[in-house]
C-alpha cells in the first residue's frame, strides 16, 4: 500500500522548466512515476521534453490538476520563489506538496505552513529541504535514487538525504514500503510523528527506521508518540553526537542551542520508550536486520 | 549569524526601537574620545561593555561603569583583549549611563516545536530569561504570533499586558514591541531580543541590551554581510566560505569530507567512536561537498582540511546516491593532481570509502591511479577506524 506516495499517484513538478525541475522530472518519469505535467507561468501551453517524453506545462497548479487529475507536486522552484509555488498548490487544494528546494528563508516556511493550517490542512506538506518520497516499485516523487534499493516491507522516515540512502541501500536485499525524507530544516510540514502514525496504520509495513539528528525536539516528541501509539518494531539512528554547541552543521536546523537539541537526549528519550538505537548507521541497519528476521 | 550588542542596538535603531545612546570602540583611546563626547553633553557617566557573542558578561568582568574620559580610557584597556568563555574582547561598546528604575524582559523569536514565532514578555527582566522562567514561570508570559497576521499595535498591547507591566511602562513598551516585530519581520530573524528592557527614572521606555540572530537562508534578500564579524571567525572556516564550501573547524586530527549533512554529521560520530581506540583522536572538522562533488569541489576541499595544522589524516566519505562514485573518483584524483600542481602535494594519508551508485567503477578508478597516499576501505565503519588508526600513529611519529 505505501504510505502518501503510491503507484497511482499522479505528479506535477512546480519549476518543470528549471534545470533541475527537468533533470529530476525526467528521472522520476524514468523511474516510473506518473509525471503527468508541471507548471511555469510564463510557458503555460508549450510541452516540456523530458528524456524522449514530453509533458504538459501549464501555467498553475490548478490549470494542472484540472487538466491532469495530478495530486501530487513537487517544488523545485528557487528559494525566492517557494513561498508563492507552496501557497498557490495549498490554493489548489492539492493534497500533497513535496517542497524539494533548499535554503529557503524559515520566515517563508513560517507563512506556507500557517496558511495550510489556516486552510484546514487540506494539502500536506513535505520539506522543505527534504529528498522527497520513495515508495520502491510504485511511484518516486523527489530526488532519491530509484534504483538503490528495492520493494518491501521497511518503513524508513529521516531528516537527512544521504542517510536516507545509505539505509535504503545497506537493506536493499529487504526492501522500503515507502522511504520518507522529511527535510533538515527548523520548520517542516510532514514530521517524524506524522509518518509513524501512518506506517503504524500501513499493512504493508512491518518496521520501522526513524532517522533524527541534533536541533530541536522533534525525536523527543516521537519517542512519546511511539510509546503510546506504535507497536511495529521501531529503529533508529540519530546524527551529531560530536557536534559542538551553536554551530550549524549543514542543515540549517541541525543546531544544538545551549544543553537543547543534543543527540545523546535525543538517544536517551528513544531508548527509554523501547526503541532500538544504532551507534552507527550500518548498526542502526544490522538492528532492523535482526528483526525483520527473528519475525 | 549572531549579531554583536552594538550592532543589535544598531539595527534596532533603524527601525525606531528606543536604545540607550551609546558608540563602539576598538581602542582605550577610542573610548575616551567617545566618552568625552557623551561627557560634553553633560552625561559624563558612561559603561564599557565587552562585545562578545557570549552571555554572562557582567560575571566575566567584562561591564564596568565608568566616571568620565579618562576611566573610560582606563576600563576599556582593561576589557580589551580580555577572554570571556573563549572569545577574545576586540570592541567595547561605550554606552552613556542611565538610571534605571525597572528592568523587564521582551522578545519574539521562532519556535520550532510549535512552527510558528512567538512573543516572551516578562516584568522581570535583567537576569536570564531560562532562570526567570524556571524560579517563577508565572512571571513569564509566552504569546503566539500567527506568522500571517504579525504583530500591530492591538497585538502588541496584548504582549505586553501579559507580561504584566506597569501602566507606566506599558504604552511605550507596546510601541517598542511593534516596532521590534518590524525588525524581525523586516529583517528576517530568529531572534530578537531586549534584555533588559529599561524603565529609566525619567520615565522612558529603551532598549539597554540587544540580542538578534539573523537567518542565513534570507542573505539573498537582504544586507546581513555588512554584520560579518571578521576577527571572531575561524580563517579556515572564512576561507571555506569564500569558496561556497560548508565547512565547520573542530578541534580534531581526522579531516572530514563527506556528501550531504546528515552523512557528514555521522561521519564525525563514527570517527570519534573508533579514536576512543586510538588515544581519543577525534574529527577536525565538518565539511558536505553537496550532492555535486565535482574535480574542483574536491580540490577545494581538500585544500581547506589539509590547511588546517591539527589534521593527520583525511576521511573521504561518499554515498552515492545521484552522483555517481565514479564521478567522484574521478574528482578525488584530479583533486590531488590540481592540488599538486598548486605546489601544495599531499603527504597526509587519505581514506576513501565511496559506496552506492557505481561504487565499483569508482573504486576501479582510485586502484588504477595508484596515488600513495590514498586508501581505500570498502565499508564506513571501517573507513573510520582506519583513518583514526593513521592519525595516531602520524601524531606518535610511528
Amino acid at each position: 500500500m505505501a504510505i502518501f506516495l503510491t503507484g497511482q499517484s499522479r505528479v506535477i513538478v512546480q519549476g518543470i522548466t528549471g534545470s533541475e525541475g527537468r533533470r529530476h522530472g525526467a528521472r522520476m518519469l524514468a523511474a516510473g512515476t506518473k509525471v503527468v505535467g508541471g507548471t511555469n507561468p510564463r510557458k503555460a501551453g508549450q510541452l516540456i521534453d523530458l528524456d524522449g517524453s514530453e509533458v504538459p506545462v501549464f501555467g498553475t497548479v490548478a490549470d494542472a490538476m484540472a487538466e491532469t487529475g495530478a495530486d501530487v507536486s513537487v517544488v523545485f522552484v528557487p528559494p525566492a520563489g517557494t513561498k508563492d509555488a507552496v501557497i498557490e498548490a495549498i490554493d489548489a487544494r492539492i493534497p500533497l506538496v513535496i517542497v524539494i528546494t533548499e535554503g529557503i528563508p524559515v520566515h517563508d516556511t513560517a507563512v506556507f505552513w500557517a496558511y495550510a493550517c489556516a486552510n484546514g490542512n487540506a494539502t500536506r506538506i513535505v520539506g522543505p529541504n527534504c529528498p522527497g518520497i520513495a515508495s520502491p516499485g510504485k511511484s518516486n516523487a523527489g530526488i532519491i535514487p530509484a534504483d538503490i534499493t528495492t520493494e518491501g516491507r521497511i518503513g524508513l522516515v529521516s531528516k537527512s538525504g544521504t542517510l536516507t540512502y545509505q539505509m535504503m541501500y545497506e537493506l536493499r536485499d529487504i526492501g522500503f514500503s515507502t522511504a520518507v525524507g522529511i527535510g533538515g530544516d527548523p520548520v517542516i510540514g510532514t514530521t517524524h510523528i506524522d509518518c509513524l502514525r501512518a506506517f503504524a496504520d500501513d499493512p504493508e509495513t512491518d518496521a520501522i527506521v526513524m532517522i533524527g539528528e541534533i536541533g530541536g525536539d522533534a525525536e523527543e516528541r516521537a519517542a512519546s508518540f511511539i510509546e503510546r501509539n506504535v507497536a511495529k518494531p521501531v529503529v533508529a539512528y540519530v546524527a551529531g553526537f560530536t557536534a559542538p554547541e551553536g554551530k550549524t552543521m549543514g542543515h540549517a536546523g541541525a543546531i544544538i542551542s545551549g544543553s537543547a537539541g543534543t543527540a545523546q537526549a535525543k538517544k536517551e528519550a528513544l531508548e527509554k520508550v523501547g526503541v532500538r538505537v544504532g551507534r552507527t548507521p550500518s548498526g542502526a541497519a544490522r538492528l532492523v536486520r535482526e528483526i525483520v528476521q527473528s519475525h | 549569524m549572531d549579531l554583536f550588542e552594538h550592532q543589535a542596538k544598531e539595527l534596532f535603531a533603524e527601525y525606531g526601537v528606543p536604545v540607550q545612546r551609546g558608540r563602539v570602540a576598538a581602542s582605550p583611546e577610542e573610548a575616551r574620545e567617545i566618552a568625552a563626547g557623551f561627557a560634553a553633553e553633560g552625561a559624563p557617566l558612561v559603561v564599557v561593555k565587552a562585545q562578545v557573542k557570549a552571555g554572562g558578561r557582567g560575571k566575566a568582568g567584562g561591564v564596568k561603569l565608568a566616571d568620565g574620559p579618562s576611566e573610560a580610557e582606563q576600563k576599556a584597556r582593561q576589557i580589551l583583549g580580555m577572554d570571556i568563555k573563549g572569545h577574545t574582547v576586540h570592541k567595547v561598546l561605550i554606552a552613556s549611563a542611565c538610571d534605571i528604575a525597572q528592568e523587564y524582559y521582551l522578545s519574539f523569536l521562532l519556535d520550532r516545536s510549535a512552527r510558528t514565532f512567538v512573543a516572551i514578555c516578562s516584568v522581570q527582566g535583567g537576569v536570564e530569561i531560562e532562570e526567570v522562567a524556571h524560579t517563577n514561570p508565572e512571571a513569564v508570559a509566552r504569546i503566539p504570533v500567527d506568522p500571517l497576521a504579525g504583530v500591530d499595535a492591538a497585538k502588541a498591547a496584548e504582549i505586553v499586558r501579559a507580561g504584566g507591566l506597569p501602566p507606566e511602562a506599558a504604552a511605550q513598551a507596546a510601541v517598542l514591541a511593534e516596532r521590534l516585530w518590524s525588525v524581525f519581520a523586516d529583517e528576517d530573524a530568529t531572534l530578537v531580543e531586549v534584555n533588559p528592557m529599561a524603565l529609566t527614572d525619567q520615565g522612558e521606555v529603551l532598549a539597554v541590551d540587544g540580542k538578534v540572530s539573523l537567518d542565513d537562508n534570507a542573505a539573498f534578500r537582504q544586507e546581513h554581510a555588512r554584520f560579518a564579524d571578521s576577527e571572531g571567525t575561524d580563517p579556515l572556516e572564512s576561507r571555506a566560505k569564500a569558496k561556497h564550501l560548508n565547512y565547520v573547524k573542530l578541534e580534531g586530527q581526522v579531516g572530514i569530507i563527506g556528501n550531504g549533512a546528515g552523512l557528514v554529521m555521522s561521519t564525525l560520530d563514527v570517527v570519534a567512536y573508533a579514536g576512543e581506540e586510538f588515544g581519543g583522536v577525534r574529527p577536525a572538522n565538518f565539511l558536505d561537498i553537496g550532492g555535486g562533488a565535482s574535480a574542483e569541489v574536491m580540490a577545494d576541499g581538500l585544500e581547506i582540511v589539509l590547511s588546517d595544522p591539527s589534521v593527520r589524516s583525511v576521511l573521504v566519505n561518499v554515498f552515492g546516491g545521484i552522483t555517481s562514485c565514479d564521478a567522484v573518483a574521478n574528482g578525488i584524483v584530479s583533486a590531488i593532481g590540481m592540488l599538486g600542481a598548486r605546489g601544495e602535494q599531499v603527504r597526509h594519508p587519505i581514506v576513501v570509502r565511496l559506496d552506492g551508485n557505481n561504487a565499483a567503477e569508482g573504486r576501479r578508478i582510485l586502484d588504477e591511479a595508484a596515488i600513495g597516499v590514498v586508501e581505500q576501505v570498502a565499508t564506513m565503519d571501517d573507513a573510520a577506524r582506519r583513518a583514526a588508526e593513521m592519525a595516531a600513529a602520524a601524531a606518535t611519529g610511528a
